[in-house]
């Protein structure tokens, strides 16, 4: 059962990091377009600022 | 396409709004002339009328609580799963302490809303929802926290928190419903940038609706609305009234005659002295109407709200039995404080927290494809419920857009003449006229002229050619409804028209009463237009030239009668009616204030969707009180066994997590 000392931080470790990268997400307004940023995407030019 | 006086631009889809930071001098208006270029409609949207921002951050505030929940609740799950699957002695003790060290800060912070909900409810000494969810979490972390400490076999910090989760969804989505509801109907309102021409000495200034004082001189060009009430100083024309009044014949004004907000000029350019402005103008005196009206609607009580009066004390006393009745039967106070606890986790309305707005969110999406928005959250509950429709006539059942209807019976020389000189002029007679005679050979005719407010004169060799008026082309005709005259030397010939019947009004109507709801017809206009119009739809009941206060007493007289009315109108003297109805639906092209008082906003031009959305209440209104029914029948059989002190956090997290996706999966199911 030693084995639970690794096993239970490495569980809310990873946990953890699905956590902070939605909130990333959240935070960075990636869900405010869901429509217009999957058109976007297949856009070869950059959407964030104009062409050069 | 490029411009250079535009800094940066984002179009976002999912709201279909631009933003654009200009680098040089930009008028809206240059931006949506280069968009129509490229076959884009734009309009531009006052940003004062719109909060985006704040509804956007409660969101956001909303989904990080859910986040957290559930990322709290799956690790606390899996430690459960291993304490439930026969984890014993210290393995166990020590998962129970790792799961108390993530759902208590997690709880403290998700549970928040629940928290200010209940505390703001017992602060007045009232029952909510909320109460019995902040009185389980709370108990259940207490209780849960004391037999770890005792090392005891049950612990419900996995309950706790799927509780929190489960309800944060119901709320979330909710809230998603009504913010998309909300910020459409912001964007609604701020369609109308609300800015008038001031003449001060010969410049015309460009000025707020706000800043008018009285005494002010404003043009009001052709199609633009009267923002004051006043009197013309100069100019003649003829003034649209239909959303004031009803009426479809247009009014013909000169100096000195009296005009109302709300009215839409039509013809020739009008100056006019202000009188009253802003609160004062009759278009804002309505609203103390409407005031009345609304007190009586305030008595409803959603579904959601009936549930919870029932639930919540039920709940509160059930518990506080079973806590006696082990105190007395066992006198252990850990005994009875576990199956309290226990009770209030089973009995918690998870799956009624979802019943509601799962269904509404559902409907509300599938109805807003089809071109209706849902204003206000009990709206469908409501539209359920109707069974009579009264029905205005002018810009709701008809299009308000007058229909030449004798074209084929006018001679040829007729027809082009008034081709030629119905081309000339905006007025909507004239353009039903070049419509019906888009086929015809225009004649030749010289010297076109617009006489605003009379019609527009010609000359065809040597013979004057009027078209206007009844009265002042050629003899008043006696004849009902609207017509207007051509006049060829001597000879006349009478145009006359209808107002066209809206797209799907007949199927509405019809789908309406077959679905047996009595339809009633209610107008301003005259008892000729009325009857043709309700005879055409095959309505019954039928009542012309009514007034504001009219129309409004009718529905009340209705609503005394144990009637449940639908109101669709869209004038200012629909306003009061529609305030008073149970439920209420307007079309985007009525008047500001009408839509503001109706529950319902029509977007699209077809009617027919009326029948869809009547359709689409009821069965959301069903899959409502079946999931209460779901929620219940969980409730009676995990509830026996909480009480007997059976209940497992096991059985309890199979309880909760069942229920509730049944319900959610039972809204879906929404047609």
């Amino acid at each position: 059962m030693e084995v639970l000392v690794y096993l239970i931080p490495i569980s809310l470790f990873l946990g953890g990091i699905g956590l902070v990268g939605f909130l990333y997400t959240l935070r960075s307004r990636q869900y405010d377009d869901p429509e217009g940023d999957s058109r976007r995407i297949l856009d070869e030019t950059w959407d964030d600022q104009p062409k050069p | 396409m490029q411009r250079d006086d535009v800094a940066t631009a984002r179009v976002n889809l999912t709201l279909k709004r631009a933003y654009v930071t200009p680098s040089g001098d930009v008028a809206p208006s240059d931006l949506i002339g280069t968009l129509a270029r490229v076959g884009v409609l734009a309009h531009e949207l006052d940003p004062t009328a719109i909060q985006v921002t704040e509804s956007q951050a409660a969101g956001r505030a909303l989904l990080t609580r859910l986040a957290v929940a559930g990322f709290a609740a799956m690790n606390v799950m899996l430690l459960s799963v291993a304490v439930w699957s026969g984890a014993t002695d210290a393995t166990r003790d020590l998962f129970h302490w790792i799961s108390a060290a993530i759902a208590l800060p997690a709880t403290a912070y998700v549970g928040q809303p629940f928290f200010a909900g209940a505390w703001s409810a017992l602060r007045v000494r009232r029952l909510n929802m909320d109460v019995p969810i902040a009185l389980a979490i709370v108990l259940a972390l207490g209780t849960s926290l004391w037999e770890t400490a005792l090392s005891g076999r049950h612990a419900y910090f996995d309950a706790a928190l799927t509780l929190c989760f489960f309800l944060l969804a119901g709320r979330y989505l909710d809230f998603r419903t009504r913010a998309a509801a909300r910020s459409a109907a912001e964007e609604l309102t701020a369609l109308e940038v609300p800015r008038a021409l001031r003449l001060e000495g010969d410049n015309q200034i460009e000025t707020p609706v706000g800043d008018l004082c009285v005494g002010d001189r404003v043009i009001v060009t052709p199609g633009g609305r009267i923002p004051i009430d006043g009197v013309v100083e100069t100019g003649t024309s003829e003034l649209d009234r239909s959303l004031l009044t009803g009426e479809t014949m247009p009014m013909h004004v000169a100096a000195g005659g009296w005009v109302s907000a709300g009215e839409v000029n039509l013809t020739g350019p009008l100056v006019i002295e202000a009188t009253a402005v802003g609160q004062d103008t009759s278009l804002h005196r309505m609203a103390d109407l409407v005031a009345v009206a609304e007190a009586g609607r305030a008595n409803y009580t959603p579904l959601a709200d009936k549930a919870a009066s029932l639930y919540a004390p039920g709940v509160h006393i059930l518990a506080a039995l079973s806590f006696v009745g082990w105190y007395l039967w066992a006198g252990d106070l850990r005994v009875a404080l576990n199956i309290a606890a226990a009770v209030l986790i089973i009995t918690c309305p998870c799956a009624l927290g979802l019943a509601v707005p799962a269904v509404t969110t559902t409907a509300a999406g599938r109805l807003f494809r089809k071109g209706l928005l849902i204003k206000n959250g009990t709206a469908l509950e409501r539209l359920a419920a109707a069974d009579t429709v009264v029905f205005d006539k002018t810009g709701t059942l008809t299009a308000g857009k007058p229909e030449l209807t004798n074209w084929s019976q006018l001679p040829k020389n007729a027809q082009s003449v008034a081709v030629a000189l119905a081309r000339a002029s905006t007025h909507p007679l004239s353009r039903a006229i070049s419509e019906a005679g888009q086929d015809a050979e225009p004649a030749h005719v010289e010297g076109l002229k617009e006489a605003p407010g009379f019609g527009t004169e010609a000359v065809m060799n040597g013979v004057t050619l009027r078209l206007g008026r009844p009265g002042w082309a050629g003899p008043h005709a006696a004849s009902e409804g609207l017509s207007s005259i051509l006049s060829i030397g001597e000879e006349t010939y009478a145009f006359r028209f209808t107002d066209a019947l809206r797209p799907g009004a007949v199927e509405a109507v019809e789908r309406l009463q077959a679905a047996g709801l009595g339809v009633i017809l209610l107008s301003g206009d005259n008892a000729a237009s009325v009857a043709h119009i309700a005879k055409e739809l095959g309505i019954e009941d039928w009542h012309a030239t009514c007034l504001p206060e009219d129309k409004a007493n009718q529905v009340a007289v209705l609503a005394e009668a144990g009637q449940k009315v639908l109101m669709v109108g869209d004038g200012l003297n629909d306003t009061a009616a529609l305030a008073g109805a149970h439920v209420s639906v307007s079309p985007a092209s009525a008047l500001d204030a009408a839509r503001v008082a109706s529950d319902i906003v029509l977007l699209g031009q077809d009617l027919s969707v009326l029948a869809d959305a009547l359709a689409t209440a009821r069965s959301a209104k069903a899959r409502i009180s079946e999931n209460f029914s779901i929620a219940t029948l969980y409730n009676i059989v995990a509830v026996p066994l909480a009480i007997a002190g059976l209940a497992t956090p096991l059985i309890a997290a199979l309880a909760m997590s069942s229920s509730s996706i049944t319900v959610s999966l039972n809204a879906l199911r929404v047609r």
